[in-house]
């Protein structure tokens, strides 16, 4: 019973996990791109549809990561190369996400969808207590713990890594070492939509094989709240991710209990403690602010 | 044209004819500009002559309209500042080149070729550091630094990159006398190497004394090259400017009046990670005295001028009397209201809308000091009035502009500044701050006001400048106060401050009391 109840928590944080690692790259580099629901329910139909038509929900996987990667791509051409303002065209990719999948998926709604396979290791996933949680989930839980290591090593201990975070910082002065600051910043952003588009596929093919639409119900909000209380660490958006799960599947658990507090009230809950957990532990200001990427957000036209 | 064979293997840069435009101004028009291989050569101008734009478009990021750049004898062009540092041109700039929120060791990797392991940088930087007697922490976050510790890493980072020429863009403005005379033994060191330096300034003393030849600008033309050490400063100037630079006339000694305004006791916690805390300040300034604040950038100067004019609010409201009234709680109208005036150091988006017109921007300043003449009934602007007065101070100030309301940001520095400083005279203030009243301006414009800001005082106004320019404050000052790491020392009359004496307060190297600064002096 434990055991299953800490296996839906991580079931709940992967899809935010992902999707905020992703977002926290674009924002290290220096762009706020709100359109990370758009982004996670397209990846959400394409997974459903391919995986449907493949039966392979592996290729939905692949499919849905570029479809992710490709319609952050449409973001990253308005802002970056048109210099559009990030913060209206994020909320267009959104509504257009939504307007779009809504639109794909017509047929999909109401049909059984292809299943993920848990993991199974004889003997390790058979231990008690401990062996399912650990060697018994979704591939894709591995791949986000995984994921959030491999971006925490890159921004903090590489040379690349460092120019990403140099060019978040402080534009003018990276395009002045030679930094080709658009070029990074368009590579980020499409890394950002294919962590948005797997997180969308994670949703149709692992936590509810099924499409509905709006299926992410506002999710890709959720993962970029987590990003900035995260104070831009990707170990902290880990910590937030499961503790906003955790909170999510508790108080679930909670209203089937029945106990007598109102479940408008007991459903704000999980979005309550992340925000009280996450300020508290980036209550340090200085190292908050160290960790802001200053250029967030401000368009970058080079002199010429 | 000169038809000279360029290439004569002395000459490390030449350029011929470089022409940079942007819309209808030419900010760079035929430049010729040749440098040799181990000299230090000085580039000369005014604020807005075209030194930075021409260098800009050495180092590539700027692209030239026109005209050709040789390197040893080959003609290249310069597309990017990466290939500027394949040639092997380095740049110390002046400002927003360093990332705040990184370690100097990473700021330094940044710039280095790829292949640099990471883990070898810090003990690279700092064996360099030393060598050239620039010590540094690696590990400090660029954040915390001061200016002087800032352009040590700038100047690191560039030497790294073993570049033959070297630009500095205005190194010594942002450093005590002292620390200047450091960085000068440095780069002599660095033309004894056999490396070229670009330097960029318009302090004429120091290219006399530093710089093998020199190259002047003016209004984006070269107007001459010379030998610096066969002119003299008022020469120099001369070619500078265009015309004789007058210096503020310094009318009768202060009488001492009345305290106009006190800070008592003011502390104030850093606002944010890289900002500087005030500590215990205290300061009277009495009417019919100008007193000046010198520091080098980045000392709690910003933060005292917000603190007394009231965009930061004060714990106590005695911290700071206004014409003898608690101010401290007050916010920035009501502190006007008692008298006070006060132009920040940033000129557009700070001390003036730049989107919107002269009289727009007068208006905003002065609707609550001056309701009475600028609102009528019911709330309705008597535009009428306000454009009055804003003639009156383009008049008074002679504020050159090109239409007969233009909006600010259409205004050059020095006229904006002019008019800014202008729209609080027309006030009358009794108390008057300015922060850095001639950044940027040029010489003419900086006379005016200078010369404004005296005869204010002399009317018996209490007048508090703040400057990271020694001269300006010299020229102007009764008494000179310094600045240092949120700290504020007492002010020293004029007659017993000595260069030396405030650059060594400067520095920190007292800890910035009177008593301390007379045993030494």
């Amino acid at each position: 019973m434990f055991e299953g109840i800490l296996i839906t928590i991580a079931t709940a944080a992967t899809p935010l996990l992902i999707a905020s690692v992703g977002e926290l790259v674009v924002e290290r580099s220096g762009v706020l791109n709100l359109g990370v629901e758009g982004m996670m329910v397209m990846g959400a139909v394409t997974g459903f549809g391919v995986a449907l038509a493949t039966g392979s929900p592996w290729l939905g996987v692949l499919a849905a990561i570029i479809v992710g990667a490709l319609f952050s791509l449409l973001f990253g051409f308005l802002t970056l190369t048109l210099v559009t303002n990030q913060v209206a065209t994020g909320l267009a990719l959104t509504l257009l996400g939504l307007g779009l999948s809504g639109m794909l998926g017509e047929s999909f709604v109401g049909m059984p969808g292809v299943k993920m396979d848990y993991i199974y290791i004889p003997v390790l996933t058979d231990l008690p207590f401990v062996g399912k949680l650990v060697f018994g989930q979704d591939p894709l839980f591995y791949v986000s713990l995984l994921l959030t290591a491999g971006v925490a090593y890159f921004l903090f201990r590489t040379r690349a890594g460092l120019t990403l975070r140099s060019i978040g910082d402080n534009h003018a002065s990276a395009h002045a070492l030679g930094i080709k600051v658009i070029a990074i910043r368009y590579l980020a952003v499409m890394f950002g939509g294919a962590c948005a588009g797997l997180a969308g596929a994670y949703l149709s093919l692992v936590y509810t094989p099924q499409w509905i639409e709006n299926m992410t119900a506002g999710r890709g909000w959720i993962a970029l709240a987590l990003v900035v209380f995260a104070s831009w660490r990707p170990w902290r958006v880990l910590a937030g991710a499961y503790l906003f799960g955790a909170v999510s599947i508790g108080q679930l658990h909670a209203q089937a209990l029945g106990i007598g507090v109102p479940s408008q009230l007991l459903s704000s809950l999980p979005y309550l403690a992340t925000v009280v957990v996450l300020v508290l532990i980036s209550r340090n200001r200085r190292l908050t602010m160290v960790n802001t990427p200053a250029s967030l957000g401000r368009p970058f036209v080079p002199d010429r | 044209m000169d038809t000279t064979p360029l290439a004569n293997g002395r000459n490390l840069l030449e350029v011929r004819g470089l022409t940079k435009i942007f819309g209808t101004l030419k900010a760079c028009d035929q430049v010729d500009l040749t440098i040799a291989k181990g000299e230090i050569h000085a580039l000369l101008g005014e604020n807005g002559a075209g030194k930075s734009t021409l260098v800009k478009m050495l180092f590539g990021s700027l692209e030239p309209n026109a005209g050709e750049i040789q390197w040893n004898g080959q003609p290249v062009r310069i597309t990017s500042p990466g290939v500027a540092k394949k040639l092997g041109i380095g740049m110390v700039f002046q400002h927003f080149s360093l990332f705040e929120a990184l370690t100097a060791a990473e700021n330094i990797a940044l710039s280095l070729a790829d292949d640099t392991p990471i883990s070898t940088i810090a003990a690279k930087a700092r064996a360099l550091s030393y060598s050239y007697g620039l010590p540094l922490d690696p590990e400090s976050l660029v954040g915390d630094l001061s200016v002087g510790e800032r352009q040590r890493i700038e100047i690191i980072r560039c030497l790294l990159q073993t570049p033959d020429l070297i630009i500095l863009d205005e190194p010594t403005s942002v450093l005590t006398p002292q620390e200047a005379d450091k960085l000068f033994e440095t780069l002599e060191r660095l033309r004894a190497e056999g490396k070229s330096i670009l330097y960029i300034s318009h302090r004429l003393d120091e290219v006399r004394r530093l710089c093998d030849s020199a190259t002047i600008m003016r209004h984006g033309k070269v107007v001459g090259h010379c030998n610096p050490r066969l002119e003299t400063p008022s020469s120099l100037a001369r070619m500078m400017v265009g015309t004789e630079v007058k210096n503020a006339e310094r009318t009768t000694a202060a009488v001492r009046g009345e305290e106009l305004l006190s800070i008592c006791g003011m502390s104030r916690k850093p606002a944010g990670p890289f900002s500087m805390p005030l500590k215990n300040i205290r300061l009277n300034v009495a009417g019919g005295e100008v007193i000046g604040i010198a520091g080098v950038a980045g000392n709690g100067q910003g933060e005292l001028f917000e603190a007394i004019s009231g965009e930061a609010l004060q714990d106590s409201a005695d911290a700071i009397r206004i014409r003898g009234k608690s101010a401290g709680r007050m916010g920035i109208s009501a502190r006007r209201l008692l008298g006070a005036a006060f132009v920040p150091e940033e000129r557009l988006g700070h001390g003036a809308a730049p989107r919107m017109r002269l009289s727009d921007n007068l208006l905003l300043s002065r609707h609550t000091t001056d309701g009475k003449a600028f609102v009528g009934m019911a709330g309705m602007v008597k535009s009428g009035a306000v454009q009055k007065a804003a003639q009156r101070i383009i008049e008074v100030m002679d504020v050159r502009k090109s239409a007969p309301d233009p909006e600010a940001a259409a205004l050059s520095g020095g006229n904006l500044q002019k008019f800014i400083i202008g729209r609080e005279l027309d006030r009358n203030p009794s108390v008057m701050v300015v922060n850095q009243p001639t950044w940027g301006v040029d010489a003419g414009a900086a006379a005016r006001i200078r010369q404004a800001l005296i005869e204010l005082a002399r009317n018996g106004s209490a007048v508090l400048v703040i400057s990271q320019d020694l001269d300006e404050l010299f020229e102007i000052s009764d008494s000179i106060a310094v600045m240092h790491n949120g700290d504020l020392s007492k002010p020293i009359p004029i007659a017993e401050a000595t260069l030396e004496r405030i650059g060594l307060l400067m520095g920190g190297a007292e800890p910035g009391h009177l008593d301390h600064a007379k045993e030494v002096a």
